[in-house]
């Protein structure tokens, strides 16, 4: 018999997610110049950290799950690196 | 009395289309991914026709497009990507381990489900008119130009991708929690270990390949600028994006491939497999080390010369731990006591196809000869000698190799021999000549060619003859072996691995007593009883 989770982090969650949402299309239009996309990137990576600690539960999980999770990163991680690489390079 | 298999305990359709059983949702698998195989195949059946003359005499080139899209886009995602996985380690993986099914079977029955839905998707966007980008999806055609079935065949493959998303996640957690008592990693079999690395790559290559596909719809409905420069996309964006997924692709291809033939080369040489640590750290290190080639497959799109010569290094890299399978295989048949059973003709022509193609993958990872060689057939030859000369023979020979433990039957050694023999011949006639192609410059995709091509391709179309022949003996005689062959025993090939400890077919529940593992894997122990009878 599984046990009901408390839905209160969840809809807690689910609010911060839409609150940062309005955030971000707000500020779109503010004019910050470069700033716009560390803020918008920082507003994102506090999403994806919300969705994971409490929607994929990773908070409550034990070291090989936090593995795995880590490891989709760490992909991340490579495809932003090695296509940059070429981004950044081009002549 | 004794108890039902897994087979005749009940024969309602219902108890197929909701079992929950690993067994059955294999044959399930088995029958859609080899009705997807011959339709995939009838289209490149139609292509070879085609190409067996310089002029377009059957076909018009727009008919032509959507014909190797076809061929692609169902053989890529329909058939090589969940062929073993899906098929053979369905039914084999739980068996081998000890285990009664998989860690999550009524998910395992979601992404047949899964997949089947996609697959529909596909066949329906096929049947409406079909598509003109290649498998590929390249932007910006497939996002300005193309006014052919693009969304409905990309929703396709993003449907299906969940489905490998799901057999991922249920072989990962399966193969670590599920392991019979004494079965620790080291005493896995090798197939175990390739179709974990497998899984790993499906887990997360293909949520970027949905990402992409998503993006495509994005920007051809909303104008959101991804890949269009007008609105501030980047094409090439698109083809790093795509490769990120598809180059691990192919490792998803055949990497259970290789697992296959560890069992296969062991079982007919019967020794233990050469080097066992190595082939099992080989299979991850190529999971890991895949993932950071891709851009090979850009050299001549305007890619930075830096990220080029990144990725050509690292192409020559991954060949590392390919060849450690290869060699080590190889050494594993040295002093073997040897026969040539079916499975084992299947094994033997892996290697030698998949080294062909690994070795001609190296010419194609030179900055220089790539240039000379994109978009020729070189490309097609050399990707078919992995994925068909070795990823299909691989699955042939696993599926003779366990065909007993599956349907509980015999089948002809002879005529399996003869197709194993034919499917090897038509190969090489159909695709050798297409590297002499290439390296003449003969472009890929393309219905019509100078007349000077035309021996080659002649050669080729004969073959693929010979190979449509080839691989239709099997549905005969595996068919009627199914349904009449001879009762197979628990362990034909007298060897150790624990699925051939339970009967054949297995009870629903796989082992009537827990199976415990006291030592390590491939312990054939009639080695120096074996007459050598090769």
């Amino acid at each position: 018999m599984t046990q009901r989770r408390p839905s209160l982090p969840l809809v807690a969650a689910w609010l911060g997610l839409l609150g940062l949402l309005a955030l971000t299309v707000t500020m779109a239009y503010v004019p910050l110049g470069a700033a716009n996309a560390v803020v918008a990137l920082s507003i994102g990576i506090t999403k994806a950290a919300l969705v994971a600690a409490i929607f994929m539960e990773l908070r409550h999980r034990d070291a090989l799950a936090l593995l795995f999770a880590g490891a989709g990163l760490f992909w991340l991680g490579i495809l932003l690196w090695l296509g940059l690489m070429d981004f950044l390079t081009r002549t | 009395m004794t108890e039902p298999d897994y087979l005749n305990a009940n024969y309602t359709l219902r108890s197929w289309f909701f079992t929950t059983d690993h067994k059955r949702i294999a044959i399930l698998y088995f029958a859609s991914l080899t009705l997807f195989f011959f339709i995939g195949g009838a289209a490149a059946t139609a292509m070879r026709i085609e190409l067996a003359t310089p002029q377009a005499d059957l076909v018009s080139d727009d008919i032509y497009n959507r014909l190797f899209t076809m061929h692609g886009i169902i053989m890529v995602w329909f058939f090589l990507i969940p062929s073993i996985p899906n098929t053979l380690g369905n039914f084999i993986v739980p068996l081998m381990i000890g285990a009664r099914d998989l860690a999550f079977p009524r998910l395992n029955l979601l992404s047949w489900y899964i997949f089947m839905l996609g697959g529909s998707v596909t066949l329906f966007a096929i049947l409406a008119g079909g598509i003109d980008t290649g498998w590929t999806f390249y932007t910006p055609f497939s996002t300005l130009y193309s006014n052919s079935y693009v969304m409905v065949a990309a929703a396709g493959v993003f449907i299906a991708g969940f489905s490998s998303i799901l057999t991922g996640l249920n072989f990962i957690v399966t193969i670590h929690r599920l392991r019979a008592p004494g079965l620790t990693w080291y005493r896995l079999p090798l197939f175990i270990w390739s179709l974990y690395a497998t899984s790993v790559i499906l887990v997360l290559a293909t949520p970027v390949l949905a990402i992409t596909l998503v993006l495509i719809a994005v920007e051809r409905f909303f104008g959101v600028g991804f890949f269009d420069p007008r609105i501030g996309g980047d094409p090439l964006l698109f083809q790093h994006l795509f490769w990120f997924y598809s180059h691990p692709a192919v490792y998803i291809m055949i990497l259970p491939g290789m697992g296959v033939i560890n069992e296969l080369i062991s079982c007919f040489s019967r020794k233990q497999v050469f080097g066992y640590k190595f082939v099992a750290w080989a299979s991850l290190a190529i999971a890991a080390l895949g993932f950071l080639v891709w851009g090979h497959h850009m050299f001549v799109t305007g890619q930075s010369l830096l990220a080029s010569l990144v990725f050509s290094f690292m192409s020559f890299v991954v060949a590392v731990p390919s060849a450690i399978k290869v060699f080590n295989w190889t050494a594993t048949l040295h002093k073997g006591s040897l026969r040539f059973d079916a499975p084992m003709l299947y094994a033997l022509a892996f290697i030698g196809l998949f080294t062909i193609g690994g070795l001609t993958g190296l010419f194609l990872a030179c900055l220089a000869f790539d240039v000379h060689a994109t978009d020729t057939y070189f490309v097609v030859a050399h990707f078919h000698y992995i994925m068909v000369g070795g990823m299909v023979t691989a699955y042939f020979g696993g599926l003779h190799y366990w065909w007993p433990k599956i349907t509980g039957r015999l089948y002809s050694e002879y005529w399996a021999r003869a197709a194993a023999i034919l499917i090897f011949l038509g190969f090489n006639l159909t695709f050798f000549p297409q590297f002499v192609l290439g390296a003449e410059g003969m472009p890929r995709r393309y219905h019509v060619y100078p007349p000077e091509f035309q021996v080659w391709n002649v050669l080729s179309s004969g073959g693929a003859t010979i190979l449509a022949a080839a691989y239709l003996l099997p549905l005969l005689y595996l068919g009627y072996s199914a349904f009449f062959g001879s009762r197979a025993p628990a362990n034909p090939w007298d060897a150790p691995g624990l699925e051939w400890q339970t009967s054949s077919p297995p009870p629903e529940h796989n082992f009537d007593v827990q199976p415990v593992v006291t030592r390590a894997p491939y312990q054939y122990r009639n080695f120096e009883a074996e007459p050598q009878n090769a």
